[in-house]
């Protein structure tokens, strides 16, 4: 096992090297710079900022200026959106709030949805069952972008309960609504995938001989039947998790919480390049962090898989 | 009456005196405690440095930080502002400003070398501002060569003939002058502070300002607070104690919000003010705002053969029917347009231009005459590409002017909807055949229009280019009335039609009823948080 993740861990090094690159490529073949605007810049303008921001070098010296500030100072560079800030505080103010709601977000979601499936597989095909695939189908219809304002039309505008928007990391009120708004289509997803997966192994073989012997259905449940249901799901919450904790920009859009996700999105359309790079390093890190703790996990769950 | 009564009304009298004098009064009216003003803003402040900033969102903050010479008053006249005035010299190339004593936010005096170091700083190549053209466009002294690198930033026309004095050298005299040192770009900063802190010198506690505000707290890409500067020069008429700016993307959002008393000012979503003006008539407003939409015809090399001929320009232009687009789509109040200047600019009076006196049912008469006569009609269709960036408004907008063209015309239109960097790099290639485009003026005054159609600006996207139209805009700058050779270079436009013009653009916005002061009149927009007061609710 140990073996096993420090192989992957020296893999992870190269794959990011790859990812940098191929990102810088991708970005720069995009139509536009960072300085394309409606007022058309003067040549000469131009060529002073692509010499401030080291845009006027080929291609290949810019990643590698890129790379020695990544990797020797961790410094992502300057944005070149928001002038006054470099990507390092960008990131290091926003992901911190994505974080916060996120994970908020993903526990609620995990604990409802896994609840959520696993009664009503256990009750299937009763009404609960139908209940909460109803459920689950409404808030797979009800996007983060449709649940938002309904949220601050209902809570704010006629309720006066919470706040439309903003951000305090201690404040309950502002963390409420981007959580819910984030957490509902998570949460059916995850319902269904729990759903379907307990099913089936309340149907296999060793549960029958479970409930032969004559076992009460708590104890087959929570020692039997749990694990090997949590095995579809657990690999659908690695990839849920990391995008849940870095961008959900309708949610940063809609409650003007100050989170990475917006500012990823923006970067793309604004051609920020060193934010794009910077997010994109971030996420594919956590990602590649997040694969191999959902693979451990595996082995935990799945005694037959030994790495 | 006993003394005791007597004396308890004295009492009770007196008390109501102070608690009235106490209540402070502006205009008869009483005001609130609690004097805060909070708007929305659109996006992210990109910079809060002057010098930097491009944006018309960071222009509102920096306006309260810092101040420039000339100022805006609610009807958008100038007035003074860190200067109590300016004289001219006889060959109109020099102007004097006299500066009035005042304070930097941290004591320091406010000197002629704060605007010598911040003018040579726009042009500086080494901060690379993107507003360095603006200095151009001033016209001063040497300030083309400075943005080249040919000579250094300290050759610019700007010297501090005394702490307060600063003095400004022209290349050519430009009447409007003075009115363009209300813009940010030519603000005042503090050498010390900007060298000190760097990169970081706009961060809260770090930034210094001459302006009646300073920078509290920024939380980035949820909102900005700004309060009283007490050591600002004019601080005793500041009523306005905290300013807040609030970032929501989302305009039906923000109206959510507004609603909700969350803040004070938002923008009515597209389409939604007949409803709004009706249901909250004296919170609606609509008025005027210097920004012009047009479609330009791309008749430079890479144009299609079709647009190089006028009559085709023409009747396309003539089959738009602008009332629709107003009067149906937009419902703001904005201006159907056949000229290219904003119709409110100041001095500038709109000149007849034939076809926006015609009915439209004229107009598509005489497109279908002209566009026949160049050779197309419903045995050779016309078709062209209309090239607009991502937002309902635009796709609306299209898909109209598509109809007008197609029922009219027969033209056959194809919509290319690209994400904004992509068709405003397109455009600037000359990469398009029909391009949706708006320019908004920096100035309070035609030209800031007019000079984009001149075959040396760099704007100038459409390949238009009339000697007798650059003879004429050259000409303006040394007229002491420029209004007759404004009139010939629009009667030139529509003659010449290398874009169709279709709307001038209003601000539609919702205001709280208990707030003063927002300049209505103001064409720029220019506002000012000291101008502004909260009055108490009714």
């Amino acid at each position: 096992m140990l073996i096993f993740v420090l192989k992957r861990l020296a893999f992870a090094v190269p794959t990011i090297l790859l990812l940098i690159v191929f990102s810088f490529l991708l970005m720069h073949l995009a139509p536009g710079g960072p300085f394309t605007s409606e007022r058309a810049l003067a040549p000469e303008i131009l060529a002073n900022l692509e010499a401030k921001y080291g845009l006027d070098q080929p291609l290949y010296k810019q990643i590698l200026i890129y790379l020695k500030g990544v990797v020797l100072h961790f410094d992502f560079g300057p944005s070149f959106t928001y002038k006054d800030r470099s990507v390092n505080e960008i990131l290091g103010q926003g992901f911190p709030i994505t974080l916060t709601y996120g994970s908020i977000a993903f526990v609620f979601a995990v604990l409802s949805g896994v609840s959520l499936g696993i009664l009503a597989a256990i009750y299937h095909n009763s009404f609960f069952d139908y209940l909460a695939v109803g459920i689950s189908i409404g808030a797979q219809v009800l996007p983060n972008f449709v649940m938002a304002p309904i949220l601050v039309l209902v809570f704010t505008l006629l309720l006066g309960w919470l706040p439309g928007g903003g951000w305090e990391y201690d404040d309950p009120k502002y963390i409420i609504m981007p959580v819910v708004a984030l957490a509902t289509s998570f949460m059916a997803s995850i319902a269904r995938i729990t759903r379907s997966s307990m099913l089936e192994v309340m149907n296999s073989d060793f549960i029958r001989t479970a409930r032969a012997k004559g076992l009460p259905m708590r104890h087959i449940i929570l020692h039997h039947a749990f694990k090997p249901a949590m095995l579809p799901v657990v690999s659908y919450l690695g990839p849920t998790f990391v995008s849940m904790i870095t961008g959900s920009v309708v949610i940063d859009m809609f409650f003007s919480t100050g989170g990475m996700g917006l500012y990823f999105v923006n970067a793309a359309l604004n051609r920020d390049y060193s934010v794009m790079m910077g997010i994109t390093i971030l996420v594919g890190v956590l990602t590649i962090i997040f694969s191999l703790l959902v693979d451990i996990l595996y082995a935990w769950i799945d005694p037959k898989i030994r790495y | 009456m006993n003394t005791k009564s007597v004396l308890t009304t004295v009492f009770g009298a007196s008390l109501l005196f102070a608690g009235l004098a106490d209540a402070k009064m502006m205009n008869g009216e009483i005001l609130a405690k609690e004097q805060v003003f909070t708007y929305r803003l659109l996006d992210d402040i990109k910079s809060f440095d002057p010098q930097i900033n491009s944006s018309v969102q960071g222009s509102g903050l920096i306006r309260d930080m810092f101040e420039g010479l000339m100022n805006e008053d609610i009807q958008g006249g100038l007035i003074p502002g860190a200067a109590t005035g300016y004289t001219l010299s006889d060959d109109k190339l020099t102007y004097t400003f006299t500066l009035r004593d005042a304070k930097w936010s941290n004591g320091d005096t406010v000197t002629a070398n704060n605007f010598v170091y911040a003018w040579r700083r726009l042009v500086d190549p080494k901060t690379a501002s993107e507003y360095a053209w603006y200095m151009e466009l001033m016209g001063v002294k040497n300030a083309k060569k400075v943005v080249k690198g040919e000579v250094a930033p300290d050759q610019l026309g700007v010297r501090a003939v005394d702490d307060k004095t600063f003095e400004v050298i022209l290349d050519n005299a430009l009447p409007y002058f003075p009115s363009m040192t209300v813009h940010g770009s030519t603000f005042p900063v503090l050498q010390s502070v900007v060298e000190k802190h760097g990169e970081d010198w706009t961060k809260p506690g770090n930034m210094v300002g001459n302006g009646a505000y300073v920078l509290t707290e920024y939380r980035p890409g949820e909102k900005v607070v700004r309060e009283r500067n007490p050591l600002y020069w004019d601080n005793e008429n500041t009523i306005i104690n905290k300013t807040i700016a609030v970032i929501i993307n989302d305009e039906n959002q923000a109206l959510t919000r507004y609603l909700a008393g969350e803040v004070d000012k938002t923008d009515i979503p597209a389409g939604q003010y007949p409803r709004l003006s009706k249901k909250y008539p004296k919170q609606a407003y609509s008025y005027p705002r210097s920004c012009s939409y047009i479609y330009w015809f791309n008749i430079g090399e890479k144009g299609p053969k079709a647009l190089k001929d006028v009559r085709v320009r023409k009747a396309l232009s003539y089959a738009i029917n602008r009332e629709i687009v107003t009067d149906r789509i937009l419902q703001g109040g904005q201006y159907q347009s056949y000229n290219f200047a904003h119709q409110k600019t100041a001095g500038f009076d709109l000149p007849e231009i034939d076809y926006a006196g015609w009915t439209q049912k004229q107009r598509d008469a005489k497109a279908v005459a002209l566009l026949a006569e160049a050779g197309y009609g419903p045995n050779n269709p016309l078709a062209l590409t209309l090239n607009y960036n991502t937002s309902d408004d635009h796709k609306k907008i299209a898909i109209a002017v598509s109809q007008f063209w197609k029922k009219t015309l027969g033209v056959k239109l194809t919509l290319a909807n690209n994400e904004w960097k992509i068709h405003t790099t397109k455009q600037q290639s000359g990469d398009y055949e029909v391009s949706r485009y708006a320019w908004c003026g920096d100035y309070n005054e035609a030209s800031t229009y007019l000079d984009l159609l001149t075959s040396y600006s760099g704007h100038n996207v459409s390949g238009y280019s009339s000697k007798e139209y650059d003879r004429l805009m050259a000409e303006s700058k040394t007229m002491k009335d420029p209004s007759a050779n404004y009139a010939k270079a629009e009667a030139l436009l529509a003659e010449a039609m290398p874009f169709a013009p279709i709307y001038q653009y209003t601000g539609v916005v919702m205001l709280k009823e208990n707030l003063r002061g927002w300049p209505v009149e103001n064409l720029m927009q220019n506002w000012y948080s000291r101008a502004l007061y909260m009055v108490e609710k009714k």
